[in-house]
């Protein structure tokens, strides 16, 4: 009997560790290819206590840059951010990352509030499939799926990833286990340029109402930081396309102003900044890349020492010591980036992204 | 609620958790309200039918059995002062009454489904004969959406109302017992059709948990599984490329359509049959199996002894055989002997009962045309079959092949072959199209594009075909092994870790090579909409 109990419990037991590695086999890795898709999941690596978090989509894990903020001001900070991240994303991220730490700063980018909707099943892996299992991730996931999605398949990602059987690669197997970092903080490098072609005209709009749920999702936001005892920043980060209506800006100016909140739109400093969009934008104005991403980092940063007297742990030997580490990653990618463009003339290591401006318009 | 659902998957698991923690006297109601909520998921509305259904032949049934019961009193309590002649009359007198019952409650439920069903087909069959006089005037169809499984619970159901009237059971006297019986959630979508008392011990007595019950009915779910979502589903794509697109895929694709269909519908309608099994054996009750290995079939006839056995036994024993022996078919097999010879007076019945019964199974199937044609096709095969018989006798009288091995390929071969071809009306929007496509196989010379990548154009890569090939090797190796004796006795049999391993290797297969998903669009079983 003990002996048959014995078989039974090995069984059930090797059942579900083959299960678990068969999923791990089959869920995208990530690496050489839409590697924004490593971008929540890598969050859970990180020694945790930053005192900037930035939430939002990919004009903030493009187009800051945690490194120069650290390098230039001594702020931590880590930018929890996905691929078209919408508003609920972004509040459920905010939500799971005050499970690890306590953010002096959150910045909410608010590209997103212009959708009101979940946009497509992609978008939401990007985002969902990446965060550790726990309440708020069940709450994300109920909040987020289109109506052709099942929670169980977030659970369970064997179920949504199962035919990826046929297009298995090398990656698959070599990143089972343990991927290989690629971000710096949250941040996404791009060295490349591609300068901005043309500039988008004012596509007049039926209607410039920001959603009842952006905005019920804003309002979260903005309590959850308020219980938590966080300034909540509210920004549009500097981009060419899409293009930011000014009948939303004026809203957003509004809800910032109803609710004593800081709401900075970059695109009007531009020339501050100094951002140049013939060589500062990887994509055509989309987003930054290296170049532009440091210009506006140096620029932020300087907004968030004045105004919010973040600590300057430059001089902390414990901290420093782990970014250290960080700035070297930084700059062995950025010359590995600066290699393959003038050997190859593109990036190979960065492979193809989620997001074109065909899309975004 | 579809069974490949995960919804229906944790129905299930849940049903069978509380069915074993209960009291087991509650078992059966448990079920009845399991049933009619797995009802309520296709439509709340829909509710409304079966209920009439099974009020209606509850009241039927019940006055069938009055009249009955008062019969056999009166001939008891009169046993001595009745004659023959006066008992023989009041049976008639009790029976035809007992009939009016059986006859309108058949009327009635048949009705229903004849107007849900047809209503609309004979909407625009009639608009067609009005065109055909240049009438201008044309009627609407009437839009009425078919409930779940009518088909089958209407068979199911009126199958119980003959035998009550037939004597061959009492009736139930319990409506709730009666309700379970039509709406059996397992066997509610397409069968198989039970018969009452068949079914009637093991679904309403009491079932202790049973740790056999419980493996084999999972791993027969499991099977099920395998059939429908990594064979059928996956080769649907490819079907309905081919039958979607007839001006695109003529010639040879028309062939490899009907070989595709064979295995999409084989593995569709028994993977389904499948779950269903398995699922009542899981809760301890016994479904009667609907196939034995039908494409092993030397004959057509033989083909259909093993496909939809519970169908094909339903028009046989409430339709074949009382039109056979019905008092006009006896009249007409009478003048035919006398007007032309005895050969001609005895099959005459017999053809005209398989033709009817062939008419009625092809228009069970689905209300258009094709289904009249197809049932149609099936009754000539079969009785040029029957009428060919001396030939065949004479053949195997001259060489002996009868029991060779590559004769009986032959015949199983061309079986599958002639199903499959008949079989091609169900697949194609009208008649017509499907006689072009038969025509096409002869004038459209196109196998050169199978070598050339045509197969990769129907929406399946070569690692599906791979896929597709050896999962249908397993079921064929499964068939075969059947033969002699039950597969899953075989695997019991094994060591413990090896009869798990097996399965656990099936229900991996499930996850990762099922196409479900994104992607894949989730399938109705085929058989659900008949």
């Amino acid at each position: 009997m003990k002996k048959k109990m014995i078989i039974n419990i090995f069984l059930i037991a090797l059942s579900v560790f083959t299960l678990f590695i068969v999923q791990r086999l089959l869920m995208p890795k990530y690496v050489s290819t839409i590697q924004e898709g490593s971008l929540v999941e890598e969050y859970y690596k990180e020694k945790t206590n930053h005192d900037v978090i930035f939430i939002g989509d990919c004009e903030v894990f493009s187009n800051v840059s945690p490194i120069t903020l650290w390098e230039n001001y001594g702020i931590t900070s880590y930018i929890r951010g996905s691929a078209q991240q919408l508003i609920w994303h972004s509040y459920y991220l905010l939500e799971d990352t005050l499970r690890y730490e306590k953010p002096k700063v959150v910045i909410y980018n608010v590209l997103a509030m212009k959708y009101d909707e979940p946009q497509k099943e992609a978008y939401n892996r990007l985002t969902l499939d990446g965060m550790k299992l726990s309440n708020t991730k069940i709450k994300a996931i109920k909040n987020s799926k289109m109506e052709d999605e099942s929670t169980l398949s977030y659970l369970f990602p064997i179920l949504r990833y199962h035919s990826r059987w046929s297009e298995i690669t090398a990656d698959d197997f070599k990143y089972i286990f343990n991927k290989s970092k690629i971000s710096h903080n949250g941040y996404l490098m791009r060295s490349d340029i591609k300068p901005v072609g043309y500039l988008p005209r004012d596509k007049k709009l039926a209607d410039y109402t920001l959603g009842e749920n952006s905005y019920m999702y804003l309002e979260k936001i903005t309590q959850l930081c308020k219980d938590n005892d966080i300034e909540l920043i509210l920004i549009k980060s500097p981009s060419v396309y899409p293009y930011w209506h000014e009948e939303w800006d004026e809203q957003i100016v509004d809800y910032a102003e109803a609710n004593d909140l800081e709401y900075i739109n970059f695109l009007e400093y531009n020339d501050e900044i100094g951002i140049d969009y013939q060589t500062d934008t990887y994509d055509g104005g989309l987003h930054l890349n290296f170049a532009g991403a440091e210009k506006f980092s140096l620029y932020l940063g300087n907004i968030l020492k004045e105004k919010y007297k973040l600590n300057d742990y430059r001089n902390d030997l414990i901290i420093k010591g782990n970014w250290d580490k960080k700035i070297e990653f930084y700059y062995n990618m950025k010359e590995q980036q600066e290699f393959e463009i003038s050997e190859y003339g593109y990036l190979i290591s960065v492979g193809e992204a989620v997001q074109s401006i065909n899309e975004t318009d | 609620m579809l069974f490949t659902t995960s919804n229906f998957i944790i129905f299930v698991i849940l049903l069978s958790i509380i069915y074993y923690i209960i009291p087991k006297k509650m078992q059966w109601q448990l079920l009845l309200i399991a049933s009619y909520m797995f009802y309520a998921f296709a439509g709340i509305q829909f509710i409304v039918y079966i209920l009439i259904t099974t009020i209606t032949t509850y009241f039927a049934t019940i006055n069938i059995s009055k009249l009955q019961t008062k019969y056999n009193k009166y001939i008891k309590e009169n046993k001595a002062i009745v004659t023959r002649e006066e008992r023989r009359a009041i049976k008639e007198t009790s029976k035809k009454k007992q009939r009016q019952w059986m006859v309108l409650c058949m009327v009635f439920n048949f009705g229903i489904l004849a107007v849900l069903k047809y209503s609309n087909f004979a909407i625009e069959n009639f608009n067609k004969i009005l065109g055909l006089f240049n009438s201008e005037t044309s009627f609407k169809g009437l839009g009425f959406i078919l409930p779940l499984g009518i088909s089958f619970y209407t068979f199911q159901t009126m199958g119980y109302l003959i035998d009550v009237y037939r004597g061959k059971y009492d009736y139930e006297k319990n409506i709730f017992k009666l309700a379970l019986f039509v709406s059996f959630f397992p066997q509610l979508i397409q069968g198989p059709i039970s018969r009452f008392d068949d079914l009637k011990d093991s679904l309403f007595s009491k079932h202790n948990f049973n740790w056999d019950n419980i493996n084999f009915g999972f791993q027969r779910i499991l099977w099920g599984y395998f059939k429908k979502v990594v064979i059928a589903d996956r080769l649907l794509i490819a079907v309905n490329n081919i039958i979607q697109n007839p001006d695109i895929y003529q010639g040879v694709y028309v062939i490899i359509g009907m070989f595709f269909y064979a295995i999409e519908l084989f593995a569709d309608f028994s993977g389904g049959i499948d779950i269903a099994i398995g699922i009542a054996e899981v809760l301890g009750i016994h479904l009667e199996e609907n196939f034995i290995r039908p494409y092993f079939s030397k004959s057509i006839t033989e083909y259909w002894r093993r496909w939809h056995i519970t169908l094909g036994t339903w028009f046989k024993d409430y339709m074949f055989f009382p039109i056979s022996v019905s008092k006009p078919m006896l009249k007409l097999s009478k003048t035919c002997r006398k007007n032309f010879n005895d050969a001609i007076g005895k099959r005459i019945p017999v053809y005209v009962a398989t033709i009817i019964v062939w008419l009625t199974t092809g228009i069970w199937h689905g209300a258009a045309w094709n289904f009249v044609v197809w049932g149609l096709g099936n009754c000539i095969v079969i009785l040029i079959s029957q009428e060919c018989i001396p030939l065949y006798q004479k053949f195997h009288h001259r060489f002996d092949v009868k029991n060779k091995f590559y004769f009986r390929l032959f015949q199983v071969v061309r079986t599958f072959w002639l199903m499959s071809f008949l079989r091609t009306f169900d697949c194609y929007r009208d008649v017509g199209t499907t006689f072009k496509m038969y025509g096409s196989i002869f004038t459209v010379y196109n196998i050169n594009e199978i070598f050339n990548g045509g197969l990769m154009q129907l929406g399946l890569t070569i690692k599906d075909y791979i896929l597709l090939f050896v999962s249908v090797w397993i079921v064929l190796l499964v068939s075969l092994l059947q033969r002699k004796e039950g597969i899953r006795i075989k695997i019991a049999a094994k060591p413990i870790m090896i009869s798990y391993m097996i399965f656990f290797i099936l229900f991996l297969g499930i996850i990762v090579f099922g196409a479900y998903g994104v992607g894949f669009d989730q399938s109705q079983f085929i058989y659900s909409q008949f």
